[in-house]
């Protein structure tokens, strides 16, 4: 008697707790430091959006190192909030990809492809030749900026090496492996330089990571422009280059491309500096993208688009009503069902099963869970699998009725004849939701993952639900109502 | 007493009937892969004010921006269901502002799925391995579970190929669905595979359980009346939890739940329906079957498959 008030205690606790967790709220649930969404996290098959998984792009047999994937991670976070972009969730997946989700998008193509940029800025020296804005050139930086490990980089770093090799012919000097070589435009000029230019590889004067702020303003002409501070080993190298360059061209490339090139007027001893759109100036998006991407600093290793989905916001909303009708309609049948094939028993496993329901959907915000299309299937299902236990243990119950045992004796030796098959198939569920999982988190596929994630959850709190709370509600019942002598209550 | 054994080589024949035309559709034509494993390009849109191009100028405009392999679907309420292959981000970005221009109205997108083709055929490799780890996970979990008993090596081989029918009626009935619904095989459809393939193992050792407990209580029985005893015993509580409950949920799924669930939701609900009719019709009577060494009789013609 005494074990059955704790387990009505622990449940009466646990329901006021999770019916608490479950109401929807506009503000975050939080206690102390832990925080979660006020709402329940709806997938983006449910509320539309767009799911982008990114490949680092090195040689499909280079090692990426874990460290740089979530630096990545990172900055393309800091990059997309940076950008207004709300609720974006970027997650390593896998040992090479990044899976960004994108809920209810307006335009997430740009988005993209902001995002995805390497954001390797640097000041580049061109001497005396003007290139135009838009020009792709090579460097000797690697594509990679960061001190990044060589097997990483691998591809940038091959093509680079060819280059020299290249330029080392054309100029005939000799040169001990792995030093940098570049001829300087200044140093040796070379006549065939305008049609060489693709091959040509030039001095990088300084990068990205020198730079202590960025703002974006307007210059006098009311364009455009990024306003950038340098630290002050930055503020030396440029007051250095510039004062040895009044009259050369000074290129600003980002990623390999020229965002603009102008002349070095006079010698910039202060660390200041603009960068301008060139002959056509940046609309205020540019400005501010270019701003945002310069801020977070560049990606440690390159980035491509390797798998896109987009959900339409009609299509989210459609398949959201439609499967909570079907979850309820499918929930009416089962309380029929329950309710006239086992009656009383039945009738206490609905409340136990709504039991069920409360306390699972509040693990699923608490966790948190997002709920994709899968995953409401992966709900249903272990509603169903919940039931399942019931009903194994109520069969049971009808057997060791029958077979002549008192009503007390009948439901203790149905709770312990029914405990190893519960048990074994409710394993071999979990096995297969594991299995499950792992087949989803490689490559982000999320609506398998959901599917598992709710399944397993599922299954584990329907034990709990089956086992203590079932037996509790029924206890109560017997005792309550004091029908211990009726079979036909059992459906027997 | 009800005698399901004595009529398994009826089961037996019934379940070739499920799965040998499926078969034959999949060696003719193939099972019709999704762009998860293939890669390619999944364009589902719909024309609200205009009714929807013909499939034939959706298939020329996508050829002038240079995309190969199209496949124009129609569906009702003016949808169209267009696949191609890969193409680069930039042409992806072009195809509904090209569709705009071309057709006078802006297609809403419903979806639009891009999936390169390393990752295809990642998916397909990984899927492979899914299925074989599942298969594996399962076979060790049996020998666990009938550690005790005698014979648990045959429980496991019966639960197994139990197992692969439920499968392989599955697949069947995904290749019979493929080329007369449309329907495709994507990762939701193996999630449902392997779901089936889980729950499969679940029914079996319900009955295998009984069939244990029911061993150590009648030990003088015939083993063919004392399994049919076991089974007949189960029906009842077989049919309640797998029918009655999931078959439920999964049924209000298939008619209510929307297009993007649908396959998925009868895929479940053929799959589980098979994990309950194999325990019963296919995974005991093949114990009968190892238990009385029938493939002894099997050619000599005494017995055949349709008895």
């Amino acid at each position: 008697m005494s074990r059955r008030l704790v387990n009505i205690v622990l449940i009466v606790i646990l329901l006021g707790v999770a019916i608490w967790v479950d109401i929807p709220k506009e503000q975050p649930l939080k206690i102390g430091d832990f925080s979660r969404p006020g709402n329940l996290q709806l997938g983006l098959d449910l509320q539309g959006g767009l799911q982008v998984l990114l490949e680092a792009d090195v040689a499909a047999d280079a090692v990426v190192d874990a460290g740089q994937l979530e630096t990545a991670r990172q900055i393309l976070e800091n990059r997309a909030n940076g950008l207004g972009v709300s609720e974006v969730v970027f997650q390593v997946a896998g040992d090479r990809r990044i899976m960004g989700e994108f809920p209810g998008l307006k335009n997430p193509e740009e988005v993209v492809a902001t995002l995805k940029e390497t954001g390797q800025l640097e000041f580049v020296d061109l001497g005396d030749e003007y290139l135009p804005d838009g020009t792709v050139l090579k460097t000797e930086q690697n594509t990679s900026a960061a001190p990044a490990d060589p097997q990483a980089s691998a591809e940038p770093t091959l093509t680079t090496e060819e280059t020299i090799v290249k330029t080392v012919e054309a100029g005939r000097t000799a040169v001990a492996q792995g030093t940098l070589v570049v001829p300087d435009a200044e140093a040796t000029p070379q006549p065939a330089d305008a049609t060489a230019t693709p091959e040509k590889v030039y001095k990088t004067v300084m990068t990205g990571d020198k730079i202590k702020s960025i703002s974006v303003t307007t210059d006098a002409l009311g364009k455009y422009v990024v306003d950038f501070e340098l630290k002050d080993d930055g503020t030396a190298i440029f007051a250095d280059y510039t004062s040895k360059n009044v009259g050369k061209f000074l290129a600003i490339v980002l990623d390999k491309k020229i965002v603009s090139a102008p002349r070095v007027e006079s010698a910039i001893t202060e660390g200041r500096g603009q960068i301008s759109g060139g002959q056509n100036g940046f609309s205020y998006e540019e400005a501010n993208n270019l701003a945002i991407t310069l801020r977070y600093g560049s990606l440690p290793i390159p980035l491509k688009v390797v798998e896109t989905r987009v959900v339409g916001p009609t299509l989210g909303q459609d398949s959201l009503n439609k499967s909570i009708l079907a979850g309820l309609i499918g929930f009416l049948l089962v309380i029929l069902f329950m309710t006239i094939y086992y009656r009383l028993p039945g009738a206490i496993a609905i409340l136990a099963i709504i039991s069920y329901a409360v306390i699972t959907l509040a693990v699923y915000k608490l966790i948190p869970v997002t709920l994709t299309l899968p995953g409401i299937a992966g709900f249903l299902l272990s509603t169903g699998g919940a039931l399942d236990a019931n009903i194994l243990i109520f069969e049971r119950l009808k057997e060791e009725l029958r077979a002549g045992r008192t009503l007390k004796q009948a439901m203790d030796i149905s709770w312990k004849r029914a405990w190893p098959s519960i048990r074994d198939s409710n394993i071999a569920t979990l096995i297969t939701s594991a299995i499950l999982f792992w087949f989803g988190s490689a490559f982000g596929a999320s609506m398998v993952k959901g599917f598992a994630l709710t399944l397993a959850l599922g299954v584990a709190i329907s034990l709990f639900s089956a086992i203590v709370i079932t037996r509790t509600y029924l206890g109560l019942a017997v005792d309550g109502l004091k029908i211990t002598k009726t079979a036909r209550w059992y459906g027997a | 007493m009800l005698n399901i054994l004595g009529k398994r080589y009826l089961f037996f024949a019934l379940s070739l009937v499920l799965i040998v035309p499926g078969l034959i559709v999949m060696a003719v034509m193939g099972l019709p892969l999704a762009i998860d494993f293939t890669g390619g390009l999944l364009l589902e849109v719909k024309f609200d004010t205009i009714a929807a191009p013909a499939p034939a100028d959706v298939i020329q405009l996508y050829e002038e921006l240079g995309i190969t392999n199209t496949n124009v679907q129609t569906s009702g309420d003016n949808i169209l269901i267009i696949r191609s292959s890969f193409v680069d981000d930039d042409t992806r970005a072009s195809i509904i502002s090209a569709m705009t221009e071309r057709f006078g109205a802006e297609p809403v997108v419903l979806r639009f799925d891009s999936v390169g083709p390393t990752i295809g055929q990642e998916v397909t490799s990984r899927a492979g391995l899914a299925v074989a780890v599942a298969a594996l996970g399962v076979i060790l979990y049996i020998t666990f579970a009938f550690r005790g008993i005698p014979h648990a090596f045959r429980y496991g081989v019966c639960a197994i190929i139990a197992m692969l029918h439920d499968g392989l009626v599955v697949l069947s009935i995904s290749a019979i669905g493929g080329h007369f619904f449309g329907w495709q095989i994507d990762s939701l459809f193996l999630t449902a595979l392997l779901t089936v393939i889980g729950f499969s193992v679940q029914d079996k050792i319900v009955v295998f359980d009984r069939i244990r407990e029911n061993s150590a209580i009648f030990r003088k029985l015939d083993f063919e009346k004392l399994a049919n005893h076991s089974i007949v015993q189960t029906l009842q509580r077989s049919i309640n939890t797998q029918l009655m409950t999931s078959e439920f949920m999964l049924l209000a799924l298939a008619l209510f739940g929307g297009v993007t669930l649908r396959e998925f939701a009868i895929i479940l609900l053929v799959g589980l329906f098979m994990g309950t009719y194999s325990s019963i019709f296919i995974a005991a009577p093949f114990l009968v079957v190892w238990e009385k060494r029938e493939w002894k009789t099997w050619f000599k013609g005494s017995k055949t498959a349709s008895a």
